[in-house]
């Protein structure tokens, strides 16, 4: 028998990006005792990377309203997000940003001394007129201020971290509620069981499961592994955002910020193509428009450089001072990754995998959904998703930049809210039986035991080549049942992989051949889903079905593993205002 | 390319060694950690951390032909071979090149890295001035990879007393915050010989900071705001 030790406290949320942390603050704010377990130390969280900023319509630098903001999310999710998540999102987006800002987040200023907003793509005033103002921004370091904030908030509030603690699986009760979460303490290789009344999934994304990806090499998609281990769905999976500027080569983030400014992208003529592609917005349409707008110049023979594979972001044109107080970020990475200056030189930049619009199915207070047999949704006790690895859904089938941060903020403080009042007002207890703990150990002794077979590295390498040629910007059937036979090959030689280094102490092999499970696990979830929805939408874009089919598509796939994909109707009632109907969409 | 690397694993070794390893490939505008992960491929006990691959995150700080850095932003062009790698100076060793930072982030706590304000928060932003804001750069960017404290021989000799300066950029952060009302007790925190007077300027720190931040100058600042304060 392995030793495990164990904990207990009221909540336990995994993973301490901007959700996680702010979920975490909420409940230790309030008196509860949480703890968060992280693999990498807090600030090392993939948040700490994004750049441009936090979207809300504080209305510093324009007239701005959280209802035209709504409406733009809408619209920017292509229909397929949920009316009454993202009503609840812009309705507080305000409110969580003058927190952040209480907490000590260093904003760059307007000359009155409120916070600094940028334009930011598919942001408009009153329901689609001019260009909005809305996103509030650190230079461009939004997420590393934010993540640090709420760090130190934490440290402040006295919540306990478990920093390089791996999370292994969910454990179950003895009435199938989530009652905590099995982990190895990476240092020591030790078992910890986390007991806990609530389980706040925080995990982030899954971009590694593409060769090119701005992602961290930590976004491995570890709660939706462990949620569907758990026999529970993800949603939405087909949907990937393809970022317009990530570096050629490097895969490395360019903020839209850049575009916000007022940078923009050429093709090898020197045109400013977008303004053929969106005549209105240009260069400020929604990512997906651009990032394929982009594709198709270079797949046209528009590109640059010798290969032709890539455009130019040009921004000299801004001049070195606001290049240097609003870019800063941008200029050293532009000289790090692409040796150009952009005071100087423009940068090459490709349409790279950025960010997952799918996850673990939510309501809006973060309790994960399951389907009942008759395909209704059921609360999953216990359980709650925030942030990237969750699917609420308000970014539908193409999420605006700067929603990111917010939904972190604004989901990880309604579910702390919610295991709040939860644990104030009901008599919560997770009973648990002798062998809640078995699937979890039998995953790890599988590795442990091991004997022969392929590298866990050729495996991965293989998978996201696949998913980069087979499931990217451009989809067609017959290209992505081949991807599905490749990924489901790919599933069963990783049964049988082998784990050479089956040391105790910081055995990083172990915790990648973990992460490469849960990769592989959204990898299939995500084709299988792309070739399931016949038609075109937001990010998904299909070559062969190059038209939006409302009539049929207006539905979220849900997929569990092992099962035929479902489906679940998206939510057109918002909260409290008249819904917004599907309408063409043009910017 | 080759490459010497510092190799601990703590379950079979009495002692560290320096292992070699050769690499058969273009260095190009390959980074250093691109290289390492070719090696890992090949030799998957080999252990760092590592995380962002942009030099944000401040995961994979070591020590490279004997100057701290993040592997993630050292191009394999800019290094001379053997690329000698060690963990970096200082701290306890767990395995290879990742080293136990709870001294450094206990440090780090020690300085208080939050914004104390007790006045009722306002309904909208608390106003700072684009001036006052200004202050803060050069002081929030810092990732915590821990370079320049392990560069630092005070921190070395008393890292336990002497804050080192990551912890005194951080403290120098919340005093110069025009939000933060906590100067005295911040100042005061700092009052003994070793927090903050164990920093002789030797500025090691400056020079290997990837984020290219001035500790130094702050802790120049935080000194003439005690003596100030004391005078």
């Amino acid at each position: 028998m392995t030793a495990v030790v164990e904990h207990d406290f009221d909540a336990v949320i995994i993973g301490a990006g901007g959700a996680g942390l702010r979920a975490g603050l909420q409940m230790a704010q309030a008196g509860l005792r949480p703890a968060v377990v992280s693999k990498v130390f807090p600030t090392r969280s993939h948040t700490v990377s994004a750049q441009g900023g936090i979207t809300a319509a504080l209305g510093n630098v324009s007239e701005d309203n959280w209802h035209w903001h709504m409406f733009d999310t809408v619209k920017g999710s292509d229909y397929l997000g949920d009316q009454d998540a993202i009503e609840y999102m812009c309705r507080h987006a305000a409110d969580v940003v003058y927190e952040l800002e209480h907490y000590g987040l260093p904003f760059s200023r307007l000359d009155n001394g409120k916070i600094y907003q940028r334009p930011f793509g598919g942001q408009s005033r009153d329901f689609g007129g001019e260009q909005a103002t809305r996103t509030c921004a650190a230079a461009d370091r939004t997420g590393h201020a934010l993540l640090h904030t709420l760090y130190q908030r934490n440290l402040m509030a006295g919540t306990t971290f478990f920093t390089e603690f791996l999370a292994v699986d969910l454990v179950k009760d003895r009435n199938g509620a989530i009652a905590g979460v099995l982990a190895i303490e990476i240092e020591t290789g030790d078992l910890h069981f986390i007991k806990s009344r609530a389980t706040v999934l925080a995990t982030g994304g899954a971009g590694r499961i593409f060769a090119s990806t701005t992602n961290a090499l930590i976004n491995t998609g570890d709660g939706l592994g462990m949620a569907l281990r758990a026999g529970l769905p993800v949603q939405d999976m087909e949907m990937w955002q393809f970022h317009p500027t990530g570096i050629a080569g490097a895969g490395v983030l360019v903020t839209e910020g850049v575009r916000g400014e007022g940078g923009y992208l050429l093709n090898k003529d020197g045109e400013r193509f977008m303004e053929r592609y969106a005549p209105n917005a240009k260069d400020l349409a929604s990512r997906d428009v651009v990032a394929r707008a982009m594709a198709v110049e270079i797949r046209e023979g528009r590109g640059c450089g010798p290969a032709g594979d890539h455009v130019l972001l040009k921004l000299d044109h801004l001049g070195a001072d606001v290049i240097k107080s609003r870019l800063p970020g941008i200029r050293e990475l532009a000289i790090t990754f692409a040796h150009a200056d952009p005071i100087e030189k423009p940068i090459p930049v490709v349409p790279t995998a950025h960010y997952m619009m799918g996850g673990v199915p939510t309501n809006v207070h973060g309790q994960v959904l399951s389907q009942d047999a008759e395909g209704g949704d059921r609360v999953v006790d216990g359980l709650y998703a925030v942030g990237e690895c969750a699917c609420v859904s308000v970014h539908g089938a193409n999420r605006l930049g700067g929603n990111s941060l917010l939904d972190l903020v604004v989901f990880g403080r309604a579910a702390g809210q919610h295991v709040t009042h939860m644990l104030a007002t009901e008599h919560v207890e997770r009973p648990l039986g002798e062998d809640a703990l078995d699937p979890a150990l039998d995953r790890l002794e599988r590795w442990n035991l091991s004997s022969g077979g392929e590298r866990v590295e050729d495996i991965r390498n293989e998978m996201r080549r696949t998913m980069q040629n087979d499931c990217s910007v451009f989809r067609t059937e017959e290209v992505m049942q081949e991807g599905i036979q490749k990924i489901e090959a790919l599933q069963e030689r990783l049964r049988h992989a082998h784990l050479r280094d089956k040391s105790k102490a910081y055995n990083t092999a172990r915790v990648e051949a973990l992460e490469l499970e849960n990769l592989m696990a959204v990898a299939h979830a995500s084709i299988v889903s792309a070739e399931a929805r016949k038609e075109s939408r937001g990010a998904h874009s299909r070559v062969d079905y190059p038209e939006r089919d409302d009539e049929n598509w207006i539905r979220h796939t849900v997929y569990f593993a092992g099962q035929p994909l479902r489906y679940r109707s998206v939510n057109m009632k918002p909260l409290t205002v008249e819904p917004f109907p599907p309408k063409k969409r043009t910017y | 390319m080759r490459f010497s690397i510092y190799r601990y694993d703590p379950e079979q070794d009495q002692a560290p060694r320096m292992q070699d390893y050769h690499l058969d490939v273009e260095a190009g505008d390959m980074m250093l950690l691109d290289a390492l992960m070719l090696l890992k491929a090949e030799d998957e006990s080999l252990t760092f951390r590592r995380s962002c691959r942009e030099g944000v995150c401040g995961s994979d700080g070591m020590n490279i032909n004997g100057v701290n850095g993040l592997a993630c932003v050292t191009p394999m062009s800019s290094l001379r071979e053997p690329v000698v790698l060690r963990p970096l100076p200082g701290l306890p060793v767990i395995r290879d090149l990742v080293v136990d930072m709870s001294q450094f982030y206990k440090q780090y706590e020690k300085a208080r890295p939050y914004l104390i304000n007790e006045t009722p928060a306002p309904r909208t932003e608390r106003l700072q001035s684009p001036e006052d804001r200004e202050k803060l750069d050069g002081l929030y960017e810092c990732i915590l990879c821990g370079c320049c404290s392990t560069s630092c021989p005070s921190f070395w000799w008393n890292p336990d007393k002497f804050m080192g300066p990551a912890a005194l950029l951080q403290a120098y952060r919340f005093i110069v915050d025009s939000r933060d009302q906590a100067t005295e007790e911040r100042l005061a925190d700092l009052q003994d010989a070793y927090s903050v007077f164990r920093c002789h300027g030797i500025m090691n720190c400056v020079a290997v900071c990837p984020k290219g931040l001035n500790p130094t100058q702050a802790i120049a600042q935080i000194k003439t705001l005690m003596l100030r304060k004391s005078a």
